[in-house]
């Protein structure tokens, strides 16, 4: 193990592992129930990330570490491999992951002193770091698949940590479920894969892509399906009612899971397996994601408490990321992917402070004018709403407008699919509005709640110090931006099996799939992607065709922004990254008019003025469009829906099967068992009438029978002894004699 | 009547051929073994006819020494005499018989007395008190 | 003339008139033993029956068998059967008839039935007859040696039931207190 960055790797996944360990077996007898313990190993972890991710800065290779072992070996056929890549994607996910996580802890540390599970807490919190980890680390569906059930599992554990109340055992429950199916697609595109593949590493399946093993209805079922299971992480339409559920869970859980890494965990995914992905499935991605996008957001625009605002403010941003990436945005979903975490988790570590300082009070109409009480929290908490609005300048702001290009010069080369950009740019006004709702109501104006007003306090360090960390992330992070860009361009499957194979995987699918691009064959799924000049005349050339988003995966780089960037490694760009570039500016343009716009009417309804009221009144529309108003507050009633829909008909399923299985199968059981009953009555009359009656007694009273009725023979008289004597003699000597008469 | 007679007479000398009773024949082995037959079966209704314990006591004398006689005249005829070391089975056997029947006949009479004494009567009749 | 009489001694023809004579004695006093009506007529005949059976021993060759009989059986268990008689003679009972027919009748039956049991099987033996002729040297010494050497566990065996008789007739009729 020569090679320090393996050796790094292993460690960031292992120490919390054993951290995890010792906490699940030991917390309630070491001191503090090992919080410092945990908090130290990501500290550890977050420092050896970072050295990852200086280590990747400075090398050219795409692929730094590629390791693949026999996990699983089988009697029959290859063994299971196991295996984990340290690639430019994997590093900044590894920063992203421990340092929001190492944040989180330390929030936690006071925000849940006191707490009845405070052990069970951290050990929980580290078995999500430890699955998340392993998540970005792995090379394979199947390890992937793993640290995404555990992933989920940790997630259930958390949102249940205060499973006394049903509310919150039921949202776990929920949360779980929801996951789960989207999990069943998962499996579904995974053995797909396994079985048209033959193996489950990421060269091998990119390579079956390329050599058309992986093909046709296959291909789009196991896109499918593999994004089906991100739809459930990261809770887009229809899989996304867990999140505003999940809200029961502590507020720090909510931060690290539910809106940085969790969830991000499915845009993880599109994002590492796009190749996979044919064309007709990234359309349905980009539509699931757009919609989702404002569909949330407008549930948002009249959420009261605190935390269903961010909830359903996350699911929206999600969807932008899904979107990007199904049109092929790959460098801004995944741009989008670090900044939402960072200004996400500083937003619900705010809203943790407040619910802290207002002593768990959550609901919006109670807050009011806490800027007076906790500047430091409102400085930073408005830091990072102007970062989600996307205010220009802020790290939100470079992320969102990067998607934003993307969708419009899609929609731009595609027409027909002019919803996407649409849906972005309204996802815009509608997130600024409600966001700022949020915070005028929260910090500015009058004190709603007097008493719970006059106790509110500033955090305490352990919680400020996150806070103003992910508020400056929130502001500077969009240099970070051109970093990215240049950092992980989006690879074709080609190029990315060539980086797979420089590190020494060497597999027959990936030998075959680069010598059939090296002799410059197309490919069956790809209209020519071979290398270079080639690629030009061929992308040209499709250029007329009813193109589709497959056409953009030629190994050419996109990235975030800058007109500089653009002929890395001296590729042209494909058509609908012209147009993203070409839209780039008037895509900033319009987003930060609607984002002010948002601001502005935010302020007119909430931001109170002098005398206490507001410029317009926010009761107005609620009554005027009450119906709306009514529908947007009951979540569209997807949550009814769901329950009369999926549950009731399940549960009535249930109640039909355990009526078939009582009266029939335990009727037939029942059967058999009054059988055995018969079988033993009558066992028992035969051994008390036949045993019992005929033979012994029967016995014993023929016996005394006979012994009583030969007992007159004993007359007492000799003589009669004497003639029985004789008689018997008699007959005896005769018989013999009768016997021997012959002779 | 004389056919009856002649009938008569023709099955006693069958049965008398039978049963070697013949004038030509010297006293032999079975005349001896009949007359022993018949002593004993005469003790046999001896003791089944009498009623006076010594009675029966006097039947079984008779049974005892009709089994002398058998004894005796088959050691007579079966060549008991013939050498020197004579086996002298017959007189032999005699002898113990004569002596167990001296022991028994003295028991029986205690016995018989003690009965006498306890039942004042010595006739086996009125003597049942051992019934059921 | 039978095959057998030339080689009988002569001391011995004579005996058939003997054996008749001895055999009407036996039988019929065995007869009026048997169902004579009193108990001291029964012991008279009983007397003559075992006279009888003494010349029967002189005839089949044992003079002192014969005369052991007599003093035995005779002297001796008759004696004692008189004794038996006198002490318990009760002034006569009626005999009841009536009581005992049955039983009187039943063992006649019986023993009719078992003589011809016995008759059929004397008949049907193939009894091999040897008359012998030598008589004994000396009995008595032949006997008394016989005794002491092969004949000695019986002989021993005989004294010890004497003795136990002796011992248990004694005990039997002692002298109880009233």
């Amino acid at each position: 193990m020569n090679n320090p960055i393996l050796t790094c790797a292993l460690l960031i996944f292992l120490l919390p592992l054993a951290a995890y360990v010792v906490l699940a077996l030991f917390n309630r007898r070491i001191p503090r129930r090992g919080d410092w313990l945990a908090t130290g190993v990501l500290g550890v972890c977050l420092m050896l990330s970072l050295y990852v991710f200086y280590a990747v800065l400075q090398t050219p290779k795409p692929l730094l570490v590629n390791v693949t072992f026999d996990w699983l070996p089988m009697q029959v056929g290859k063994a299971i491999a196991g295996g984990l890549m340290v690639d430019r994607l994997t590093a900044v996910m590894l920063v992203v992951v421990t340092l929001v996580s190492l944040l989180v802890y330390l929030f936690s540390v006071k925000y849940m002193e006191g707490d009845v599970r405070y052990g069970r807490y951290f050990t929980c919190l580290l078995l999500f770091s430890v699955s998340m980890l392993g998540l970005v680390l792995a090379n394979n569906l199947l390890y992937l698949y793993i640290f995404w059930e555990l992933v989920g599992l940790s997630s259930y554990l958390l949102i249940g940590h205060w499973f006394e109340k049903k509310s919150a055992s039921d949202a776990a429950v929920k949360a779980f479920i929801t996951t789960r199916l989207g999990d069943v697609g998962m499996f579904i595109g995974v053995a797909i894969c396994y079985f048209q593949v033959g193996s489950l590493h990421y060269a091998d399946v990119f390579a079956a892509v390329e050599t058309g093993g992986l093909a046709g209805s296959w291909r789009t079922i196991a896109g499918l399906g593999l994004f089906f299971g991100a739809m459930g992480k990261s809770a887009q339409f229809p899989l996304h009612v867990w999140l505003p559920d999940a809200m029961e869970g502590p507020t720090p859980v909510s931060a690290l899971i539910h809106a940085a890494t969790m969830v991000a965990a499915g845009v993880y995914l599109v994002g590492r397996l796009l190749p996979v992905f044919d064309p007709a499935t990234l359309l349905v991605i980009a539509y699931v994601g757009g919609f989702t996008a404002i569909f949330s957001a407008t549930i948002a625009l009249v959420q009261d408490d605190i935390k269903k605002v961010l909830a359903y403010s996350t699911v929206s941003q999600l969807g932008y990321m899904i979107l990007a990436l199904g049109v092929g945005g790959y460098v801004s979903g995944l741009f989008h992917l670090t900044t939402h975490a960072f200004f996400k988790a500083g937003l619900f570590l705010g809203s943790g402070a407040v619910i802290h300082a207002m002593h768990h009070e959550q609901s919006l109409s109670k807050y009011g004018g806490l800027r007076h009480k906790m500047p430091y929290t409102a400085l930073f908490y408005l830091l990072a709403t102007l970062a989600l609005a996307g205010f220009p300048c802020f790290s939100g702001f470079w992320s969102k407008d990067a998607i934003l290009a993307d969708a419009l010069g899609f929609a731009m080369v595609h027409p027909a699919h002019a919803f996407l950009p649409f849906a972005g740019f309204a996802t815009v006004f509608l997130t600024a509005f409600y966001m700022f709702r949020q915070f005028f109501l929260t910090f500015t104006g009058k004190p709603r709640d007097h008493h719970a007003y006059e106790h509110a306090r500033e955090a305490p360090w352990q919680m400020l110090v996150p806070l103003i960390i992910l508020g400056s992330l929130a502001v500077v992070g969009g240099g970070f931006g051109q970093w990215f860009g240049a950092m992980n361009p989006k690879r074709s499957g080609i190029e990315q099996i060539r980086s797979f194979s420089e590190d020494g995987y060497s597999n027959p699918f990936t030998v075959k799939a680069l010598e059939q691009a090296d002799a410059g064959a197309a490919p069956a799924s790809h209209a020519g992607s071979s290398e270079h000049a080639a690629s030009t005349a061929s992308t040209a050339s499709t250029e007329s065709t009813a193109s589709t988003p497959e056409t953009r995966r030629e190994g050419t780089n996109t990235d975030g922004h800058g007109p500089d960037t653009d002929r890395r490694g001296g590729r042209a760009l494909t058509v609908e990254q012209e147009a993203a570039h070409k839209a780039h500016y008037p895509a900033m343009a319009l987003s930060t008019l609607l984002g002010l716009g948002g601001i502005l009417l935010g302020a007119l309804m909430y931001l109170q003025r002098r005398d206490g009221t507001t410029a317009l009144n926010p009761a107005t529309p609620a009554t005027r469009f009450s119906a709306v108003y009514r529908l947007l507050w009951n979540k569209y009633y997807l949550d009814e829906i769901y329950m009369a829909g999926f549950i009731m008909s399940t549960r009535a399923l249930s109640r039909l099967i355990a009526l078939f299985d009582r009266t029939v199968i335990d009727g037939v059981v029942n059967f058999f068992g009054w059988f055995g009953v018969l079988w033993s009555f009558l066992v028992d009359l035969a051994d008390r009438w036949v045993v019992d009656g005929l033979g012994v007694n029967g016995s014993a009273r023929v016996v005394g029978y006979a012994g009583e009725k030969l007992s007159y023979t004993q007359t007492g008289r000799v003589r009669q002894y004497l003639v029985l004597m004789i008689a018997g003699i008699v007959i005896l000597s005769g018989l013999c004699v009768l016997a021997f008469w012959g002779s | 009547m004389n056919s009856y007679i002649a009938i008569a007479s023709d099955y006693l000398s069958k049965a008398a051929h039978f049963l070697g009773l013949t004038s030509d024949h010297p006293a032999g082995l079975h005349l001896y073994l009949i007359v022993a037959a018949i002593l004993f079966v005469l003790g046999l209704v001896a003791c089944m006819a009498r009623r006076n314990a010594i009675g029966i006591l006097i039947g079984i004398e008779l049974i005892l020494n009709a089994a002398i006689l058998n004894f005796m005249a088959f050691w007579r005829f079966r060549g008991g005499m013939e050498t020197d070391a004579a086996t002298m089975a017959g007189p032999m056997f005699g002898i113990f018989v004569m002596i167990l029947a001296a022991s028994e006949a003295a028991i029986a009479l205690a016995i018989l007395l003690n009965l006498y004494f306890n039942f004042g009567t010595v006739e086996v009749d009125s003597v049942h008190q051992m019934k059921r | 003339m039978n095959p057998y009489s030339a080689s009988i001694p002569v001391s011995w023809q004579g005996s058939n008139l003997a054996f008749w004579v001895i055999t009407a004695l036996v039988l019929l006093s065995a007869a009026g033993a048997a169902v004579s009506r009193s108990i001291v007529q029964a012991a008279f005949c009983l007397f003559f029956t075992l006279i009888g059976m003494a010349g029967y021993y002189v005839l089949l060759g044992s003079g002192f068998l014969a005369i052991t009989q007599i003093v035995i059986y005779v002297g001796g268990i008759l004696v004692l059967l008189m004794f038996g008689i006198l002490l318990t003679n009760r002034p006569l009972q009626r005999e009841q008839k009536g009581a005992g027919w049955l039983y009187l009748a039943a063992g006649v039956i019986g023993a009719l039935l078992l003589f011809g049991v016995l008759a059929r099987i004397i008949g049907t033996g193939p009894w091999v007859e040897v008359q012998n002729l030598t008589e004994p040297k000396s009995e008595v010494h032949v006997l008394g040696k016989l005794l002491i050497t092969k004949y000695l566990l019986p002989f021993e065996v005989a004294g010890m039931t004497l003795l136990l008789c002796l011992v248990g007739a004694a005990y039997l009729v002692r002298r109880r207190e009233r």
